[in-house]
């Protein structure tokens, strides 16, 4: 499903002495299929753009689309279970949304609200378990029971189970150690292959941001601030400096070798094995050359 | 969710009342709670309802953000206002509705409560509005400290208290986080049988609590590294101190209510 934003704002407790602008006239279209990551510091409005995605705020002016769905200000569309059940929402630290008797039954929690047949969610949920890394053994167990890392993978296992088409994830890693960081997010990169889903990422790092994305977006004060490709994003270091965020490394390190060495390589994504070729080319070219 | 509430909830300001010295609104406001019982006719109830609006301009928080605040409460005062129209026989009959009498003194009656039960609501949600939680606390502990002499805890209760104060945000905020979390796992808690709706009220619950325990736990692990031991010997950064302006303030207060004492037999 596309999502396109028009001009939407969002004000928090609008006519009051407290009200504050979340968003101010953000426009963006999200093509289906494509892995989108917002960035942006705390305070941007990522975590109150994505609550629009799936209808939990509607905005104060303009519209949100996704797929058939319009969701305007003032009036909210009449049933937004059919959207929910479409979107799956990951939020920040989804461990604290845990609350059944035991893992199976938390996991099947939002595919039974949405009314799929409990044969079905079973076979859902044996396809899950492996996806998201957790042995069978630990169904008939608390959820309160589990280490951290555990239960915060049942909790998107919880929300895989829904089958959505739209998968938003709100700094799904927070918290994490570094190898656990990293299967994680190869664990959704792989979903969202394997699904065909469209991913749309909060996060911090630039690091992820350039790894998986297709598509960046960068939120400024509640603005749109830059958006594209991470190739073209990227590469733009004043702009990014100005909004106090850093450069992915693989970028910082090309401009250092370009200082160091004067040989200029373009950034297009190339993984780390890919650019260490590359540059031994470079460097065995020089050296044929001297 | 759960912008409608106000009470509780300190608005930031400088004027007169936000200057006060806590104690001394505290004071003020128990008075005039006790004396709003004793208005007892046209005259007596403006004199209070004109202090209650002055001071609630002072203030400089809108007019209206106060009214739509108190929204929970308008239903119990016309609640009030109706029973009375109801119950109250007195006075001369004025209308007749399918046999249903209305009497005079009933609607008086029923006025003079809501406008009671008004004011009360009014000048009390103007302590919480206008004085922090770390206020209100240091100023009850200050009040209560004579019960020190006959060993009642007077410092671990305002400890309670401020600590639950503190975290009324931190759970409203949280209660928000999950309940949105759970309406994006296809919980509904707005709409469908009153049944399913008490349903739904578990998956709120159950993580709220877990983490009320977790955060209480970490708060005495935190209080007891940083060598917390109650009262004992403690002294504050913020020393109340009664100023000239304060006294003032409370003369004028006397003032309000002699005069509704003496219009009393108007």
């Amino acid at each position: 499903m596309d999502i396109t934003f028009k001009d939407v704002s969002f004000i928090y407790q609008a006519n009051s002495p407290f009200a504050h602008i979340a968003l101010k006239d953000v426009s963006f279209h999200i093509p289906s299929g494509s892995f989108v990551a917002i960035i942006g510091h705390t305070g941007s409005g990522k975590s109150t753009l994505i609550q629009h995605l799936n209808g939990l705020i509607t905005p104060t002016k303009g519209e949100v689309r996704i797929g058939d769905y319009r969701i305007h200000s003032g009036k909210k569309p009449d049933s937004l279970k059919e959207l929910r059940s479409r979107v799956g929402v990951v939020f920040q630290y989804p461990e604290h949304q845990l609350f059944d008797e035991t893992v199976e039954k938390d996991i099947a929690f939002g595919p039974k609200n949405f009314g799929v047949p409990a044969v079905e969610i079973s076979k859902r949920i044996n396809e899950i378990l492996p996806a998201v890394g957790l042995d069978e053994n630990l169904l008939d167990r608390s959820p309160f029971d589990l280490s951290g890392g555990q239960m915060r993978r049942v909790a998107i296992a919880g929300v895989l189970a829904v089958k959505p088409e739209i998968l938003v994830l709100d700094e799904p890693t927070a918290g994490l150690d570094p190898k656990g960081q990293r299967e994680m997010m190869d664990m959704f990169y792989n979903l969202h292959k394997d699904q065909g889903l469209t991913t749309v990422l909060v996060t911090h790092s630039m690091e992820d941001a350039v790894k998986y994305a297709d598509q960046v977006i960068i939120m400024n004060k509640g603005s749109k601030y830059m958006e594209g490709p991470p190739e073209e994003v990227f590469v733009q270091r004043e702009l990014l400096n100005q909004v106090q965020l850093d450069i992915p490394e693989i970028i910082q390190f090309l401009h250092a070798f370009e200082t160091r060495f004067g040989s200029h390589i373009p950034f297009k994504r190339q993984t780390i094995e890919r650019l260490a070729q590359e540059i031994s080319q470079v460097v065995k070219g020089a050296d044929l050359r001297e | 969710m759960n912008n409608a509430i106000i009470i509780g909830q300190y608005v930031p300001g400088n004027s007169l009342v936000h200057r006060l010295d806590p104690r001394m609104k505290i004071t003020i406001i128990f008075l005039f709670v006790i004396f709003v019982f004793f208005a007892n006719n046209v005259l007596s109830y403006s004199i209070l309802t004109s202090f209650a609006i002055i001071t609630t301009a002072i203030t400089k928080i809108p007019f209206r953000f106060i009214l739509k605040g108190l929204t929970p409460v308008w239903f119990l005062i016309i609640f009030t206002f109706l029973l009375h129209l109801i119950v109250t026989k007195e006075g001369i009959i004025l209308f007749d509705i399918l046999g249903f009498k209305v009497y005079s003194g009933a609607l008086i009656q029923g006025f003079a409560i809501s406008l009671r039960f008004f004011l009360l609501i009014l000048i009390t949600s103007l302590l919480t509005l206008t004085t922090t939680p770390i206020e209100i606390t240091d100023a009850i502990e200050d009040i209560l400290h004579p019960l020190k002499k006959i060993k009642f805890p007077v410092h671990e209760l305002a400890l309670m208290m401020s600590i639950s104060l503190r975290f009324i945000p931190t759970l409203l905020q949280e209660t928000d986080k999950i309940s949105k979390a759970q309406a994006s796992r296809g919980v509904d808690f707005r709409t469908g049988p009153i049944r399913d709706r008490i349903k739904a009220v578990v998956p709120l619950l159950v993580p709220l609590f877990v983490s009320a325990f977790k955060r209480a736990e970490e708060l005495a692990m935190a209080m007891e590294a940083r060598g917390y031991q109650g009262g004992e010997g403690r002294t504050k950064l913020r020393e109340l101190k009664i100023r000239k302006l304060d006294i003032y303030v409370f003369l004028v207060f006397l003032l309000v209510i002699a005069g509704m004492f003496y219009t009393r037999n108007y």
